[in-house]
């Protein structure tokens, strides 16, 4: 009975007070006269630390050894042996994190918030494939990472997607880079981490949603190759740019290109280009006129980017939480919206000024306006430099693998009669 | 960089970019290395900002969270009427299960000396509610609180939980002290 008026009592008496209760001392710890010893919680040590060197030795070995097995041995089956070893321990057995996909976002919210430190680890993670990019292409991708080897591994009836509508599409992955950049310099989001499709899969746990998106993305990858790494990744963004300047690349023939087309259909991914038809002297002017066209179109696309990111800046703004807090609690405030939510409730416990919020808020908008802007305007950009390639691209004489396309897999080997020394 | 015979102006240009490149990657992971003065680190929840919402049960990209009830119990005061313990309206001052407020049963009532009992956590119960971590910071001292416990946390990039937590207590913290426990 008495433990119900007890309740009561403290409840009147105490629902006063915020609900985040700083360790008050409504009880006094006792002392005991039993010669009872007050017990120590536990502190497991953190799990993941002593896999730090051993990731790092994985890493290195399989880029070196991926670069080896492109360009050295040629051999398609010794990428995918690899391509699977890594699959199961950077992905079922690490869980896939770290990744250098991932890593992105620290180093660029290192960069942005004096207050954050990257570990020595996830800033080798994003550089190391970068580096190995820089020397042998895009080794990484056909070999070592984990999100691309998943996919890698469904690719069994390829269609080829048209050029015309393969590089329109990828500016999805511009996008999705340029929102990661917005999302970790302001602190709002880990927003590849957020959307990654494939470490759900790995862990076998994580949200439905992500689960089922996997799954849609491995269907569709039946068909069309890796549409995660084509058309998504922003890593594969910064990869695929740098693989342009690679000092050695994939080359489809060992020897001359004896142009039989046998490896034409060869690449699931798109990235064998075909031999142009040379440019007649009379098409000269033409060419002139379109590459005017395309040096125009950069400051207007420009311009038309950076505006429509001015319009959406409010809405990518409501990411972060504190916009979102600042909001609900406006609302709340003006008797707009009914009840209270977790967040606000927490916010009202800690007894700060609502308006301290709404600065703050302000503060993140602004932030996020400029931040918009810029996104928006690199988006133009990349569009218009698109624009330009289609319009003015170079032509090449033989069937070559894009230096940019190419994901270094290996599959056209196979298809190439031309013998090697 | 003298052009031979080989070298023509794409290439030419191409390795210029890959200078560019290589100078602007070395220089970056240089500088943020230069910064970098801790082991990396892990998340954690600050137990005097948690309001013991519940998401952390839930929100864990983990079948079984990560998050479990921890008792520091320098701060406990062993009492015989313990509100983390006990639900709202108990039968009686037993341990019987219809009387407990802990959904999975996790908490260990022990007798120590009149009037003092002991509580402990079965973290292989726990399942990270917070009810009653709610219930001691309400009516008791506050020394049941939440903590990623780390021999669980995969410590994902993005903690699914940090990304819905209320109060903002998801913290990333040194892997160093890898825990915030309330003390005395």
């Amino acid at each position: 009975m008495w433990p119900i008026v007890f309740t009561a009592l403290f409840a009147a008496a105490l629902s006063l007070f915020p609900r985040t209760a700083t360790a008050v001392e409504r009880f006094p710890p006792p002392e005991f006269e039993s010669g009872y010893e007050i017990p120590q919680p536990t502190a497991p040590e953190p799990r993941a630390r002593p896999y730090d060197y051993l990731d790092t030795a994985v890493l290195m070995a399989a880029l070196a050894a991926a670069a080896w097995f492109v360009l050295k041995m040629r051999s398609r089956k010794a990428v995918f042996v690899l391509m699977v070893l890594c699959l199961l321990y950077l992905g079922f057995w690490r869980g896939g994190c770290v990744c250098p996909v991932g890593a992105a976002q620290n180093v660029i919210l290192a960069v942005f918030d004096a207050e954050y430190v990257a570990s020595w680890i996830v800033i080798l993670f994003f550089f190391a494939p970068l580096a190995a990019c820089l020397f042998f292409g895009r080794v990484f991708c056909s070999s070592v990472c984990p999100l691309g080897a998943v996919q890698d591994l469904v690719v069994f009836k390829p269609v080829q997607v048209p050029a015309w509508l393969e590089s329109p599409l990828r500016l999805t992955a511009y996008l999705y880079l340029g929102t990661t950049v917005l999302m970790a310099a302001t602190g709002s989001a880990f927003v590849i981490c957020r959307y990654d499709p494939f470490v759900a899969l790995f862990r076998l746990s994580g949200s439905i949603n992500i689960l089922v998106m996997a799954g849609c993305l491995l269907v569709m990858g039946i068909f069309i190759g890796r549409p995660y790494c084509r058309f998504l990744c922003p890593y594969g963004v910064i990869l695929r740019n740098v693989s342009r300047v690679s000092k050695w690349h994939v080359t489809i023939t060992p020897q001359d290109c004896v142009k039989c087309r046998l490896c034409e259909d060869s690449c699931p991914f798109g990235a064998i280009r075909p031999p142009a038809k040379a440019t007649p002297e009379s098409s000269r002017p033409m060419l002139k006129r379109r590459l005017a066209v395309s040096m125009a179109a950069i400051p207007v696309l420009a311009a038309a980017g950076g505006w429509a990111g001015y319009k959406a800046s409010g809405l990518l703004a409501r990411v972060h939480p504190t916009t979102r807090l600042a909001e609900r609690v406006f609302l709340e405030d003006t008797g707009k919206a009914e009840g209270t939510t977790d967040a606000s409730d927490a916010f009202r416990g800690t007894g700060e000024e609502a308006e301290t919020l709404y600065a703050e808020a302000a503060d993140i908008g602004a932030l996020f306006g400029r931040g918009s802007i810029l996104l928006g305007a690199f988006m133009g950009l990349v569009a218009a430099v698109k624009l330009a390639q289609a319009l003015v691209g170079p032509g090449n004489d033989n069937y070559i693998a894009d230096r940019a396309s190419c994901l270094a897999c290996g599959r056209c080997f196979q298809y190439c009669p031309v013998d090697r020394k | 960089m003298k052009a031979d015979e080989t070298t023509d102006r794409r290439s030419f240009l191409r390795r210029i970019g890959r200078w560019l490149g290589g100078i602007a990657m070395a220089g970056s992971a240089g500088y943020l290395c230069f910064d970098s003065r801790s082991r990396g680190t892990v998340w954690q929840i600050d137990p005097y900002t948690c309001v013991a919402c519940g998401n952390c049960a839930t929100h864990c990209v983990l079948q079984e969270s990560a998050v479990k009830c921890v008792h520091a119990y320098a701060v406990c005061g062993y009492c015989r009427i313990c509100f983390g313990f006990f639900g709202p309206e108990p039968a009686g001052i037993t341990e019987a299960a219809e009387n407990q407020l802990c959904p999975t049963g996790a908490i260990n009532r022990k007798y120590v000396e009149d009037p003092y009992y002991q509580y402990s956590i079965d973290e292989a119960l726990c399942n990270g509610c917070g009810k009653c971590v709610e219930g001691c910071n309400t009516f008791g001292n506050g020394s049941l609180f939440l903590q990623v416990r780390h021999d669980r946390c995969l410590n994902c990039n993005e903690c699914a939980i940090a990304a819905v937590c209320p109060s903002g207590a998801f913290k990333r913290i040194p892997a160093g002290r890898p825990y915030l426990f309330k003390e005395p």
